[in-house]
């Protein structure tokens, strides 16, 4: 268990290292170098006394090896850089708006787990009938489907046409305002939540039905257990073991999708921040909560891992 | 995005009588049994023609996809009014609603509805085969290379993916098409990055359990060298999982390029795809605009879920295959 935790986490700080590598690429995409760097971020009015001492200060003068280990530094130490456009540090914006994508992120995961399994369960009693035929036609439309589309819909539909939801996410400050105000999450959780309550429904059910041809359940059926008995506890207890690793798996999906849910609802968050980053010409808050968002992606995958290796004694000994 | 149906769904598909994702290959009914050794391609073909065919769902994308492609690529030749390239004709054709001028309306520029989803489709489906073509060569020889190298240089290379694959892509992708500012190439090379990975993974696993084969080891032992058995060898064998991914890679290219068109970072104007006629029709529809977001929006589900579908036929097809060697 251990060794298998030391192994893992030195892989989880190789990638982190990598994802350094990868923003230090993308601050040497700009083409021009890093003058003309400067120039983007500091406006284009900018002097050339002002263009050296960004140079300076941000050590972009400095050969290119001693470059990147000032960011690898930098990442370590979550100094992620100047929002010139919004006068505040990264990391602070970062620190505002983390927890409420947390919040979201944190919801559609826990829907999708409660709709989903269940779901796939259903479809395995049902197996071959018209039911799991149409759930599986469903599933298929909804994976289909694509995240912005479904929360256009779904504004059209419940906010617009039947007025039962706000059309926006509550714009409140902090995460205890906007649980308050639980109506406005309704769509933009459910929206996030959607595809993957699809791929996981499919996935819960190839799981159990693979389960149920396992020798484990043959025995438990051959000792004359009840249908029930060898269904939930025998099966249904191995066949959730892979849905942590799909978790884990499909985290960076997640986080991708709530840059588009935040920006189809207006919510508050980190994929909110990143958006108008983007289209503001924000370079340094855009790369910073890349940076924010794959370490977070690292570190859950992370966790999922441990998770799985906690349940799945066959894990801890390889 | 995570595969429809991962691992488990393929072993699953080994056991059609459990499984029954697919409406499940009818396996007796297919006498050809030594073929899939003796009869050579044609005879392989054959089998996989037949288990694709079984499943009816699977017949019907195909008709759906040659539909599209039909619709985009020719219909603009047949269907000739105001579209991509024309100037707004008159100040009355904006914004129109649906009529036997124009069947699905006008836009806010004054373009018809039915010929702007055709030009759209047209960008949409030329960068997402391009960038899933690209994907899947490269990603093809990277992950042989990688698992036929083995020790360092597979480490090294597997980290590159799993660096990459752990920063999400949306966000990635972005970063560098507001740097770079989209182009079509940029575009087809910004969604090929994304979608090089899965292929990369995959191959490199087929590569570890071929290489070990009585027929590798019978090419090193005559002294072929290692980039001969990779591409003579080791990737023509793999071609049935190469194709099943590769028709995903195409689904998700295509939600991928509607997410990135959606959020504005697109083809320049005049073109457009449909990611980005229902970014532009959003705001419309809230004042009852329907047909600007509704049908570039089924285009892209129906599209999706046809590739999706072929992907999973393709798979059991395949399947069967191995199961006859």
């Amino acid at each position: 268990m251990i060794g298998y935790l030391i192994r893992r986490v030195i892989q989880a700080v190789i990638v982190i290292i990598g994802v350094c590598a990868i923003t230090f690429i993308l601050y040497h995409l700009f083409p021009g170098g890093a003058t003309s760097e400067a120039r983007i971020i500091l406006g284009p009015r900018a002097t050339a006394p002002q263009i050296t001492l960004f140079l300076n200060q941000n050590g972009l003068n400095k050969p290119i090896w001693t470059q990147f280990f000032i960011l690898v530094g930098h990442v370590f130490t979550f100094n992620l850089g100047y929002s010139y456009k919004l006068n505040e540090p990264v990391a602070t914006i970062v620190m505002q708006k983390l927890p409420k994508t947390v919040l979201l992120l944190g919801l559609s995961t826990l829907v999708t787990v409660i709709i989903a399994i269940p779901l796939g369960i259903f479809q395995v009693l049902r197996r071959n009938k018209p039911s799991d035929y149409a759930l599986t036609t469903l599933s298929f439309i909804f994976y289909a489907t694509p995240t912005f589309f479904l929360g256009i819909v779904l504004i059209q539909v419940f906010a617009i046409h039947w007025h039962l939801f706000p059309p926006e996410a509550p714009q409140s400050a902090s995460v205890g305002q906007i649980l308050s105000n639980w109506r406005g999450l309704v769509l933009p959780v459910f929206t996030l939540a959607a595809v993957y309550i699809a791929g996981f429904s499919r996935y819960m059910r190839s799981s159990m039905m693979e389960a149920l041809t396992e020798d484990y359940v043959r025995t438990a059926r051959a000792k004359g257990l009840s249908t029930t008995r060898v269904n939930y506890v025998h099966a249904l207890r191995n066949a959730l073991i892979p849905i942590i690793t799909l978790l884990g798996l499909t985290l960076p999906a997640i986080v991708s999708g709530a840059l588009i849910t935040e920006s189809v609802f207006n919510y508050p968050g980190m994929g909110l921040a990143f958006f108008n980053a983007a289209i503001n010409n924000d370079f340094p808050l855009l790369i910073g909560t890349v940076v924010v968002a794959a370490m977070a992606t690292v570190v859950g995958s992370l966790l999922a891992d441990i998770l799985y290796a906690v349940l799945d004694p066959r894990i801890r000994y390889v | 995005m995570m595969p429809l149906t991962g691992d488990i769904g393929d072993k699953a598909a080994v056991l059609p009588e459990i499984a029954g994702i697919a409406p499940a290959p009818d396996l007796p009914g297919i006498e050809v049994t030594e073929a899939g050794e003796a009869g050579g391609i044609g005879g392989l073909g054959m089998i996989i023609w037949r288990v694709f065919a079984e499943n009816k769902l699977a017949l019907v994308s195909i008709g759906v996809i040659v539909f599209m492609l039909l619709y985009c690529f020719v219909g603009p030749h047949i269907y000739v009014t105001p579209q991509a390239n024309f100037v707004v004709t008159s100040v009355g054709q904006v914004l129109a609603h649906p009529s036997g001028q124009h069947l699905l309306g006008t836009d806010p520029n004054g373009y018809d509805t039915v010929g702007r989803l055709m030009v759209g489709g047209a960008t949409a489906l030329e960068i997402a085969l391009l960038a899933a073509g690209i994907a899947t060569v490269f990603g093809v020889f990277f992950g042989a290379v990688s698992g036929y190298a083995g020790g360092v240089v597979d480490a090294i290379m597997m980290r590159i993916v799993d660096t990459v694959l752990s920063v999400p892509t949306l966000f990635l992708l972005i970063v560098i098409a507001a740097i770079l500012h989209p182009s079509f190439w940029l575009i087809v090379f910004i969604v090929a990055l994304a979608a090089w990975l899965v292929p990369a993974r995959l191959i490199r696993g087929e590569t570890l359990t071929l290489r070990t084969r009585e027929y590798v080891q019978a090419v090193r032992a005559m002294g072929g060298g290692g980039s001969r058995i990779v591409a003579r060898h080791i990737i023509p064998n793999a071609v049935g999982t190469i194709i099943v991914n590769a028709t995903f890679q195409i689904a998700d290219a295509i939600t991928l390029l509607a997410a990135l068109g959606f959020l504005g970072f697109g083809v320049p104007a005049p073109g457009t795809s449909w990611g980005q006629m229902l970014s532009d029709g959003v705001s419309y529809a809230q004042e009852g605009a329907w047909w600007l977001i509704y049908p570039a929006g089924i285009c892209i589900i129906l599209v999706v879920v046809s590739f999706n579908y072929i992907g999973d036929a393709l798979r059991d097809a395949f399947e069967v295959r191995l199961q006859r060697r």
